[in-house]
């Protein structure tokens, strides 16, 4: 198996008043190529800064980030970020915000026009293309988030919790529809969620992670096969699985005396 | 810590598109009520002889006459060209430096101690200043206006740039966006409300001053006219100087408004 994404012994740490706060101690994670990863964890354990060094965004203190064999030193369209909170620029259709990266890799007209249309398709939104953000639902926005992201055919997709704000129903069909796809053009996922079910559902691996400091306190393998079905969810392996990544949550016990 | 899905949905719009046109309808009736009840009490008053107030009539006969022998359109236009003179010059150069001091905090550190100090002065306190080292011409009254527009105008801008979502810089970042493509792109129209509601402010301030530069020293304009109607206890022209700079006031308004909603219709309202 070849690694898309290894973290090596990252530390983070955020300058405080006092003392400095780590919020990562020592993590070494392996993503192989094509995995679909996802990561849980309680709150403020880190999932986000862990994601956001992968994405280019923030830099470890010490510690490497490796995609691909090598340091990442920014942002690149070789890794699609979805977040939570959507981030689609406003003032921009769904169709013009697909095409925004597509757009600054430099694409002509009519195939970045043609790139975007089967993004779009994909995520089903062909008729509201033209229509602004404001007018969707959340569901809607994050599958137009989604598109924008596939529009420049990234390697690697980082989502940070991205159906966390979606109510259960729309979070179970936005899930089968990502797997879809995934399916398909295989890329590798790194996932986070705090939805136990969630985790476990979309996953090969779930990296179930501490708080205080942020470590990964344990990596449950789900030897469930692909395509995960409505009879895989409700199998009782499933369920099984389920209740260990839950227990490994919910019941960390005290962290480690010594950092 | 529990998993918690917090269920969002759009609220569906509450209000119909046939209900709101009824809503409007019924807020113009009443503003028309309003209006005429005050018109009324104002003749009422007039008709009480109460400070020897000028009636309705007797202000609207005037207005005919100054309309008549062109005297409010030239005061008018003389109004206008220097509040639009200093407010496109205020605005014009509030823009670039509101960003400028958004974007580079060393920009912000050299520039905001001038403008948070002349902000606590009101623009008409530098007239005096104005006039002695400006002379009496057009230049210190546009530069005072200028001044206005301008104060009002930069802290909205810097404000805008400072409040764009990081989220979508991050976005636009992850797409491969340059700091370059990320302040045309995502910090301009980002910021785009709050400029707005700056312009529409600075407007109202620039509207404010003229007419209080004129008073001082001025050969035409309302302010003017106003002025010199006082020296003759000439209370019709005051009035109908008056009511102008209010309605021209209001007209700006609504059309920066107007502006304002066509821009930045994008805006999720809540
Ligand atoms: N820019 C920052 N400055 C200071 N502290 C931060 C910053 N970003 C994150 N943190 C802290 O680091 C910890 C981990 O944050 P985060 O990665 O967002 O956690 P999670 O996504 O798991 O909820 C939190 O305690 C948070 O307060
Ligand atoms: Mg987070």
């Amino acid at each position: 198996m070849t690694e898309k994404i290894s973290f090596r012994d990252v530390v983070k740490t955020f300058p405080m008043k006092g003392t400095d706060f780590t919020a990562l101690n020592g993590v070494s994670l392996d993503i192989a190529d094509r995995e679909f990863v996802t990561v849980v964890g309680p709150s403020g354990c880190g999932k986000s800064t862990l994601l956001n060094m992968a994405a280019g965004l923030a830099e470890p203190t010490s510690g490497d980030v490796l995609v691909d064999g090598s340091p990442v030193t920014g942002p690149g369209p070789d890794r699609g970020v979805i977040f939570q909170q959507y981030a689609l620029f406003p003032w921009l259709t769904v169709r013009q915000n697909v095409e925004f990266g597509l757009r600054l890799a430099g694409l002509a007209a009519d195939e970045r026009r043609k790139r975007a249309e089967h993004a779009i398709e994909l995520v089903d939104l062909t008729d509201f293309a033209d229509a602004l953000p404001k007018t969707l639902s959340g569901g809607m926005k994050q599958r137009c988030a989604i598109a924008r992201a596939y529009a420049v055919n990234p390697q690697v997709l980082l989502m940070d919790e991205p159906f966390g704000a979606l109510d259960a129903l729309t979070r179970v069909q936005l899930q089968d529809q990502l797997l879809d796809t995934w399916s398909q053009d295989k890329r590798t996922v790194m996932f986070i969620t705090h939805d136990v079910d969630e985790a476990v559902y979309l996953a090969s691996r779930v990296v179930v992670m501490a708080a205080r400091p942020g470590r990964i306190h344990r990596i449950v393998d789900v030897d469930l096969p692909y395509p995960r079905t409505e009879e895989i969810r409700l199998s009782p392996e499933f369920g099984r699985i389920r209740n260990e990544v839950w227990h490994s949550v919910y019941h960390q016990g005290t962290a480690p005396a010594a950092a | 810590m529990a998993v918690i899905t917090t269920p969002r949905k759009r609220a569906t719009r509450p209000r119909t598109r046939r209900t709101e046109r009824r809503g409007q309808v019924r807020s113009l009736v009443l503003n028309a009520i309003a209006l005429a009840a005050g018109v009324a009490v104002w003749a009422v008053l007039a008709a009480l002889n109460v400070e020897s107030l000028p009636g309705p009539l007797a202000v609207a006969q005037k207005a005919g006459d100054l309309i008549a022998d062109g005297t409010l359109a030239d005061d008018l236009l003389a109004s206008l060209r220097r509040v639009f003179t200093g407010f496109a010059l205020g605005t014009a150069l509030a823009i670039p430096v509101g960003f400028l001091m958004g974007w580079y905090p060393t920009a912000r550190g050299l520039l905001e101690p001038y403008v948070q100090f002349f902000r606590t002065i009101p623009p008409l306190a530098l007239i005096p200043l104005a006039i002695v080292l400006m002379g009496i011409g057009e230049t210190p009254k546009v530069f005072v206006i200028f001044l206005a527009a301008f104060l009002s105008c930069v802290v909205a801008a810097f404000q805008g740039v400072v409040d764009v979502d990081r989220t979508l810089i991050n976005a636009a970042r992850v797409l491969g966006a340059s700091d370059r493509v990320i302040f045309l792109k995502v910090v301009i129209p980002a910021s785009t409300p709050f400029i707005l509601v700056g312009m529409r402010i600075g407007l109202g301030a620039a509207w404010a001053t003229v007419v209080a530069a004129e008073l001082i020293a001025a050969q035409e304009g309302l302010g003017f006219r106003m002025q010199h109607a006082q020296t003759y206890y000439d209370l019709d022209t005051i009035f109908v100087g008056l009511i102008t700079i209010g309605v021209l006031g209001l007209v700006m308004d609504r059309l920066l408004l107007l502006a304002e909603r066509r821009l930045t219709g994008w805006q999720e309202r809540r």
